[in-house]
C-alpha cells in the first residue's frame, strides 16, 4: 500500500496538482495496480537482457542537411509560437525562474 | 448514385461501401469524389449525435487528381472517405487527444500517415474520439463523453480507438485510422464487428501520432474488410526520417497475394489463451468467444492448414509489464503539456511551477493523472530496477516466446478479446478490471509484431461481433492479411 505522503510525493514529481479526494482514489488505484504488477516478481530474470525495442534498428542515421520541410516563415511561426498562451512578438513568455534580489 | 442491382442495395444497407465499391463508382460515373464525400458528411451530420464517433468534421477539399488530366493514373484510394482518430495532426486543424488539455491546439503539420493518404487520394471526413491520449479500453475515458457502440448503443465500442470502429461500423466512413499501444485498434474493431490490423513496429511511420508510449505506438487501418486493410496499409506503410524506427525498404503490395491458398501453413494455438488464469472472478475468457474461436479454427482446419498447439509461458504476465512500460514512456511522453507552450494553461497560477502543477491537474483527467502518476512512481530513485527494467527483462522473455513458437509455425490465432462489448459504465469504477480486456492484445506489442482482428461471427448469448487475431512474424504482414482474406471468405 503506497502511504499518503508517498502519493503527495509523486503527485509533485509529476507536476500535478491533486485534491484530498483525487489523493484517496489515487492511493487506492495505483495501489491495487502495483499489486497486480508484483506478479512480475514470479519470474526469475536472473541474466536476461531487458529488451527496449524489437526492430533491432541501431544506430539509425541520417545526413546532417536542411531537409526544406519545415521552413520558418511568418505563417509556421504563428502555427508554433501562436499557440502559447502568454507571448510577445515571436517569443513565449514564462513566469520568472529566479526571483529578484530587492 | 444511380442503379444498383438489389444485392448491391442490400450490401449497402449492411455497411456500407468498401474501398473497390468507392472506386468502381467512381470509374462508372456513379458519384464524383466531392459527392461520395458529401453523402458521408451528411450521414454524419444525422448520426453522429447518436454515436459520438466524431469530435470534429471537415469541408471537402478538391483533390489533385481530380485537377489533374484524365490521362494520369488513378490513385488507389482516389475519393475514398476516411476517419482520422483525433490524435494523429492534420495540418492546420484541431487535435485533442480526447484530452482537455489539448481542446484548441492546433495541429501545425501533416502526420506522415496523413501526407501519404493524400498522396493516394483520400479524403478525410473528420477525427474520431478515442480515450484521452488513447489511454483506455472502452472511449470511456474522452473529455468529450463516450462513443457508443453503433450495433447497440448501450455498450461502449472498445477502445482507445472506439470512435474510429464505430465511424467505419456505422458506416460514417470507408475506413478509418486508430493508433495501437496495447490492442487499441483491434479491441475495437472486436467489439464492433469491423476489421482492425496493428502492423509490425516500424512498419508505419508515428511523426505526428500524439505518443502514448513510443517503444509500442503503431498506427494502423480499420475497415470493413481484410482487402480493404490490405489497401490502407499499403498506403501508409513504409520508412520516414522523421521516424527513426521505421525500417528501410520496399513496401510490398499487400492486396497481391490474398488470394493464394493456405494450405499446409502451419497455424499455432497458444494453450495459454484459453485458460488465462487473471485471479478475478468472471475476467476470463467468455464461453460464447470460445465457442466462436474454436469454429473459426476448425475453419482454418478446414482450409488445409495445420492445427499445431503451442504455447506462450510468459504471456499471462504481459499485461503486468505493460502497465509498467505504458505508464513510465507515457509520463515521459506527458511532461511536454506544462501550459507553457500550447495547450491549456492555468490562469490563476502565480509562479513558473504554478503554472504546470495547475495546468496539468486542470488539463488532464482521471486516467492520465493515474498513469503519468504510477510511471513517475516506478521511475523514481531506487525504483527503476524492481519496475522499469524487471518489466523490460519480461518483455524480453515474452518476445523469445514469440520467437520460439514462430520457428514451429507461420501464425498465431486466438481470441481478439476476452468478451463482447460490454455495457457502457460497467468497468468504469475499476480501471484494473478494464485493463483486463485487452489481455490477449498486449503480448503482440511487447514483441512488436502484427496482428489483424478479424470478425468471426456474433456470440450465441449476446449476439453481438467476435473477433479472432491472427499474429504474425515481425514484418510478415502479408501472411496475416492473406490468412485473414481466406478466413473472411470462408465465414462468409
Amino acid at each position: 500500500m503506497i502511504s499518503d505522503k508517498e502519493i503527495r510525493h509523486i503527485a509533485g514529481l509529476a507536476r500535478i496538482k491533486i485534491t484530498e479526494k483525487e489523493e484517496k482514489g489515487l492511493k487506492k488505484d495505483l495501489s491495487s495496480i502495483l499489486e497486480y504488477i508484483d506478479k512480475l516478481n514470479e519470474v526469475d530474470t536472473t541474466g536476461v537482457e531487458p529488451l527496449y525495442q524489437t526492430t533491432g534498428l541501431a544506430d539509425s542515421f541520417r545526413k546532417d542537411e536542411p531537409r526544406g520541410e519545415f521552413k520558418m516563415d511568418e505563417s509556421l511561426n504563428e502555427k508554433l509560437i501562436g499557440q502559447a498562451p502568454h507571448k510577445e512578438n515571436r517569443f513565449i513568455k514564462v513566469k520568472s525562474v529566479f526571483e529578484r534580489k530587492k | 448514385m444511380h442503379m444498383h442491382k438489389i444485392g448491391d442495395i442490400i450490401k449497402l444497407m449492411i455497411n456500407g461501401y468498401t474501398i473497390k465499391d468507392i472506386k468502381d463508382g467512381l470509374a462508372k460515373g456513379h458519384f464524383t469524389a466531392e459527392e461520395i464525400f458529401k453523402k458521408y458528411s451528411d450521414k454524419i451530420r444525422k448520426e453522429n449525435k447518436k454515436l459520438n464517433a466524431y469530435l470534429s468534421v471537415f469541408e471537402y477539399q478538391k483533390q489533385k487528381f481530380e485537377i489533374q488530366n484524365s490521362k494520369f493514373e488513378i490513385p488507389p484510394l482516389a475519393a475514398v472517405p476516411a476517419a482520422i482518430k483525433d490524435n494523429i495532426l492534420i495540418d492546420g486543424t484541431v487535435c485533442t487527444a480526447g484530452s482537455k488539455i489539448l481542446k484548441n491546439y492546433i495541429s501545425a503539420y501533416d502526420a506522415t500517415v496523413i501526407k501519404k493518404l493524400r498522396k493516394t487520394g483520400a479524403t478525410f471526413l473528420g477525427k474520431t474520439n478515442l480515450d484521452e491520449f488513447a489511454m483506455g479500453s472502452s472511449t470511456e475515458n474522452s473529455a468529450y463523453g463516450v462513443t457508443k457502440n453503433p450495433l447497440d448503443i448501450t455498450r461502449v465500442p472498445g477502445g482507445s480507438s472506439g470512435g474510429s470502429a464505430a465511424a467505419v461500423a456505422a458506416d460514417l466512413a470507408v475506413f478509418a485510422l486508430g493508433s495501437d499501444t496495447g490492442g487499441s485498434i483491434r479491441q475495437p474493431a472486436s467489439l464492433c464487428g469491423v476489421v482492425g490490423l496493428k502492423p509490425t513496429y516500424g512498419r508505419v511511420s508515428r511523426h505526428g501520432l500524439i505518443a502514448l508510449a513510443s517503444s509500442l505506438d503503431q498506427i494502423g487501418p480499420i475497415t470493413k474488410n481484410v482487402y480493404d486493410a490490405a489497401l490502407v496499409l499499403g498506403a501508409i506503410a513504409g520508412h520516414d526520417i522523421f521516424d527513426s524506427t521505421t525500417v528501410p525498404g520496399v513496401v510490398p503490395d499487400y492486396t497481391e497475394n490474398l488470394n493464394k491458398d493456405i494450405k499446409g501453413l502451419r497455424v499455432g494455438v497458444p494453450k495459454e489463451f484459453f485458460a488465462m488464469p487473471t485471479g478475478r472472478q468472471g475476467e476470463g475468457l467468455e464461453d460464447e468467444v470460445n465457442q466462436k474461436v474454436q469454429e473459426s479454427i476448425s475453419k482454418l482446419k478446414n482450409l488445409g492448414c495445420e492445427i499445431v498447439d503451442i504455447s506462450l509461458p510468459h504471456s499471462k504476465y504481459a499485461l503486468a509489464a505493460y502497465y509498467i512500460i505504458v505508464p513510465c514512456e507515457a509520463s515521459a511522453n506527458l511532461a511536454r503539456l506544462d501550459g507553457i507552450r500550447y495547450g491549456h494553461s492555468a490562469k490563476e497560477a502565480k509562479t513558473l511551477l504554478d503554472t504546470y502543477l495547475e495546468s496539468r491537474s486542470e488539463g488532464f483527467g482521471a486516467e492520465p493523472k493515474r498513469r503519468i502518476m504510477l510511471g513517475a512512481y516506478a521511475l523514481s530513485s531506487g525504483y527503476y530496477d524492481a519496475y522499469y527494467l524487471k518489466a523490460q527483462k519480461i518483455r524480453a522473455l515474452i518476445k523469445n516466446d514469440f520467437d520460439d513458437a514462430f520457428k514451429k509455425v507461420d501464425v498465431i490465432v486466438g481470441p481478439t478479446s476476452p468478451s463482447v462489448a460490454f455495457k457502457i459504465g460497467e468497468k468504469a469504477s475499476d480501471p484494473l478490471s478494464l485493463y483486463l480486456s485487452d489481455i490477449y492484445t498486449v503480448p503482440i506489442n511487447l514483441a512488436g509484431i502484427p496482428a489483424l482482428s478479424l470478425p468471426c461471427g456474433n456470440g450465441k448469448a449476446s449476439n453481438l461481433p467476435v473477433g479472432f487475431q491472427i499474429i504474425g512474424r515481425p514484418f510478415d504482414e502479408e501472411t496475416v492479411l492473406r490468412v485473414s482474406y481466406q478466413l473472411e471468405q470462408a465465414l462468409k
